[in-house]
């Protein structure tokens, strides 16, 4: 607490509150992001959940729970359409921008990168502080969104203009809070690209980094160089519902019988709608890397620890990967064949869009080789690491369909499209999350989580999840709009209504499924068996490192003699070889 | 593990089981003593188009390739984890292997990919972004708003009039087409008439959102954009009575933004726009 404190320890004592809140560690902000998108991805899901039961049984009252929703929501329990549109749009914006996006960089990111590289903490700790506050901040205007008049965002999570500006009051609330998402990414993200190149560990060259650590600096680049379009563009739709420009208003518009301008829309008029799609999916399709690369990386870190070999071509994953993070740059315009594009853009982006696909399917290829006369431990991350193969290869092989154009003119914006992406970040990157949970709790409680209950929380979810998303795809095909509050007024939405119920029935017991999950994390955390520092044999830094690791993170400065995943080596007596270990004589 | 796979089973079994009982029917579709055409199911929904096989075509094959592709990859998958999964005296190697046929999977994955596009994909989006001379064909003008379809036909003498928003009535006149000049025998509709076996070229705009104009059968989607007109063309090949769907998120009612299309024989359409060119019976009578 004071400077002789501080001189004779050489560290300092800190208060609870600058200690577990306003903390500077790179570990306890990891810990902060992670629970609070933990939280917000069981809030995400809640909500899902909640629009499930209008899907299946559209216009019945939600029993029990339908009475706590409001009469402005749910009048007699039965939901309104706006708020049916509120839960959509806030279902993909929580899940993408509190939940998925703050998990996999602002959690895993910042708690094991620090210490697979062998630092002491982030370049700029005081930063990364900012940056974890400035995203709870986003997360508390996100959630205060509910109760506003009107209700939160209902304009999807794309919020394409002019329908968000014309929306209710929750689209101001929801434009703020982007602006704050997004600037903390921004932050988040110089910080990372700065401690990767400046504070890697004496001999840690790069293409000795472990591959989690290559995903992180990749999607770095992606937030530093998506995000501030976004940011622009959540300004400028901000200025239009607030102060009167209009650069997504064209002229002439008449909204519920009213010739604009009016008095509400004071100005409007020589604005292009096209403009925000246009930044939006520069955005967002890099977003789509954000959300799969770092899952990809701590996909490749089980997988290694687990088949106890290195992983199957490692410069050509980390090319790859660095190939796909400048691909997906120029794909964008893909979500908007059907806006009216001609033959040639659209040819250029069917091109690009087809070309991305190759450096996925080789990360994919390398990932099912490396299995090849592997010794595989099933260990829980391990399932969760094993399934996101198959999962994220249907996720990936149904986006070739939606980036021919042709093909995509019936498939657009349909289930297809839903079932499509949900593959690749729900039992996708979600399950890339619960793999490195399971994987690093016990070098972040210092304790074991019960595996067990871990089986049982895997087989679960990977069942129900499956029979969650396989319908949508036909549904999707069937020709069934996604969106759609009720989807039986369409003939051909009627005859696929039953593929809607059961989607509905295993999404509701998928939140079941999650209670093992539940338990299992909050006793562990208290009464798990204590372990040792490197209870999975891992040869990364982070398991040099004590568990939980102090403040500082390493006991003496490792330095690095071998690259990242050296298990099995001929001819040595050792089963694996921390890179900080000294080659035997 | 034992019982877990037991639970998942019970739990999956009990999903499917309960799903149905536990859910009435829903009501059917709300656009009473309508029957809409063909059958609906899991599978596309009819095609009634002269272009739209090309498109079921195409999703189908890659739907193959990706089949092939996925089976390919899961048998490995399956092998490998049964093969080489721990147990007393395995041992992984060290050693990469050389894959081959790793390589040439993702060479022949680019190769058809590239076919796909080049020889399936490119070939029928021209033809859907290439309308044939408006001269020869059926031009109707589509007008999107909160939360209906209007559809504006040039009447007998073929040309268009003004449209202008203070001309706007909601109940006659929803497109805002100046009566006085070309548009007088003009004909504005909430159902979309088109006649079988001929170009027709739809002219999509939006009075205030984006909405997509989305006909299933017709295997065709595009977006009305606010300030644009987009031309989208088909040939209908079926006659019926069928449905068109707003694709794109509008606003509250987005999910009823639906209208009628009867694709019908030549004299029957002419029928139609003759019965609703003449004026409204109500000023006849004044």
């Amino acid at each position: 607490m004071t400077a002789e404190h501080h001189g004779q320890h050489g560290h300092h004592e800190l208060g609870w509150w600058r200690k577990y809140v306003f903390s500077t560690d790179h570990k306890v902000i990891g810990v902060q992001y992670a629970v609070t998108a933990l939280f917000f991805l069981f809030f995400g899901f809640c909500l899902m959940m909640i629009m499930r039961w209008q899907l299946a049984y559209p216009g019945r009252p939600l029993p029990l729970i339908g009475g706590l929703f409001g009469e402005a929501n749910m009048p007699g329990g039965i939901m309104l359409p706006e708020f049916y549109n509120s839960l959509g749009a806030m279902h993909g914006t929580i899940m993408v921008f509190l939940g998925v996006v703050p998990m996999v960089v602002g959690g895993f990111g910042n708690y094991v990168m620090p210490l697979q590289i062998g630092a002491p903490d982030m370049s700029f700790p005081k930063l990364n502080m900012v940056s974890y506050w400035v995203y709870f901040v986003g997360g508390v205007v996100m959630l205060t969104s509910f109760f506003v008049p009107g209700g939160a965002a209902n304009s999807g999570w794309t919020s394409y203009a002019p329908l968000s500006v014309i929306a209710t009051m929750g689209q101001t609330m929801w434009l703020l809070g982007m602006v704050f998402l997004i600037t903390s990414s921004l932050l988040g993200s110089v910080n990372f690209i700065v401690t990767i190149i400046q504070l890697r560990a004496k001999g840690l060259t790069m293409f000795r980094l472990p591959f989690f650590v290559w995903a992180q600096f990749v999607t770095a680049f992606l937030l530093l160089l998506a995000f501030p379009p976004l940011e622009a563009a959540a300004v400028l739709q901000l200025m239009d519902r607030v102060a009167g420009t209009s650069f997504f208003i064209p002229a002439g518009l008449v909204v519920s019988g009213q010739v604009l301008p009016t008095d509400n829309l004071p100005q409007t008029g020589g604005g292009n709608p096209l403009l925000w799609q246009h930044l939006f999916w520069f955005l967002a399709h890099p977003e789509v890397y954000v959300l799969i690369l770092p899952g990809m990386g701590i996909v490749t870190e089980v997988i290694a620890n687990n088949t106890r070999k290195p992983v199957w071509g490692y410069r050509t994953m980390v090319y790859a990967l660095v190939f796909l993070g400048f691909m997906s740059f120029i794909v964008w315009a893909h979500h908007m064949f059907i806006t009216g594009m001609g033959t040639t853009l659209s040819a250029f982006f069917a091109t690009t869009t087809m070309i991305i696909s190759i450096p996925s399917v080789v990360i994919l290829t390398a990932l099912l080789i490396t299995l090849h006369r592997a010794s595989i431990r099933f260990t829980t991350p391990m399932l969760f690491a094993l399934a996101f193969l198959p999962m994220f290869a249907v996720g990936g092989l149904t986006g070739l369909p939606l980036g021919l154009p042709a093909a995509d003119i019936p498939l657009h914006d349909t289930y297809y499209v839903i079932a499509h992406f949900h593959y690749v970040v729900a039992p996708g990157t979600i399950f890339a999350i619960f793999a490195g949970i399971y994987y690093w709790f016990p070098k972040v409680t210092g304790r074991t989580f019960d595996p067990f209950l871990g089986k049982i929380h895997f087989w679960l979810s990977l069942v129900f999840i499956n029979i969650v998303f396989a319908p949508m795809f036909w549904v999707g095909m069937a020709g069934v709009s996604r969106r759609l509050y009720d989807q039986t007024v369409y003939a051909h939405g009627l005859a696929v209504q039953p593929a809607v119920e059961l989607s509905s029935w295993a999404a509701w017991l998928l939140g079941l499924a999650q209670i093992p999950f539940i338990i299992n994390f909050f006793m562990s955390i208290r009464k798990g068996r204590t372990v040792s520092d490197n209870p999975w044999e891992g040869t990364t830094l982070e398991w040099v490192a004590p568990s939980p690791p102090p403040h500082g993170n390493f006991a003496s400065v490792p330095v690095v003699y071998r690259g990242p995943y050296e298990y099995s080596v001929p001819g040595s007596a050792r089963e694996f070889f921390p890179q900080n270990v000294v080659a035997e004589a | 593990m034992k019982f877990a796979a037991v639970a998942t089973v019970v739990l999956a079994g009990w999903c499917v089981w309960a799903s149905p009982a536990l859910g009435q029917q829903a009501d059917a579709p709300s656009t009473v003593g309508v029957t809409i055409t063909g059958d609906y199911g899991y599978g596309f929904p009819p095609d009634a188009s002269e272009h739209g096989h090309e498109m079921d075509r195409l999703i189908v094959i890659v739907h193959w390739f990706m089949g092939v592709l996925f089976v390919g990859w899961g048998v490995f998958f399956a092998y490998c984890l049964v093969r080489f999964r721990r147990r007393p005296g395995h041992q992984a190697g060290y050693d990469m292997i050389k894959a081959k046929p790793s390589k040439y999977a993702e060479l022949g994955v680019a190769v058809f990919e590239g076919v796909l596009l080049i020889s399936f994909s490119m070939p029928a989006w021209t033809k859907a972004k290439s309308p044939p001379d408006p001269a020869t064909a059926v031009n109707i003008r589509v007008v999107a708003e909160q939360f209906a379809w209007n559809f504006h036909y040039p009447g007998k003498d073929g040309k268009f009039g003004k449209t202008d928003p203070k001309h706007i009535d909601t109940a006659i006149n929803a497109v805002g087409v100046d009566r006085s000049g070309e548009g007088k025998d003009d004909v504005i509709s909430g159902e979309l008439h088109v006649p079988v076996g001929e170009a027709v070229i739809c002219q999509i705009s939006s009075k205030d959102v984006i909405h997509s104009f989305g006909v299933p059968v017709l295997r065709v989607k595009q977006d009305a954009m606010p300030g644009m007109r987009i031309p989208v063309w088909f040939k209908a090949v079926k006659t019926g009575t069928y449905e068109v769907a707003c694709a794109q998120l509008c606003g509250n009612n987005h999910y009823k933004m639906k209208a009628l299309i009867v694709i019908e024989p030549r004299d029957q359409y002419d029928a139609w726009l003759e019965k609703k060119g003449a004026p409204p019976k109500e000023f006849e009578e004044e």
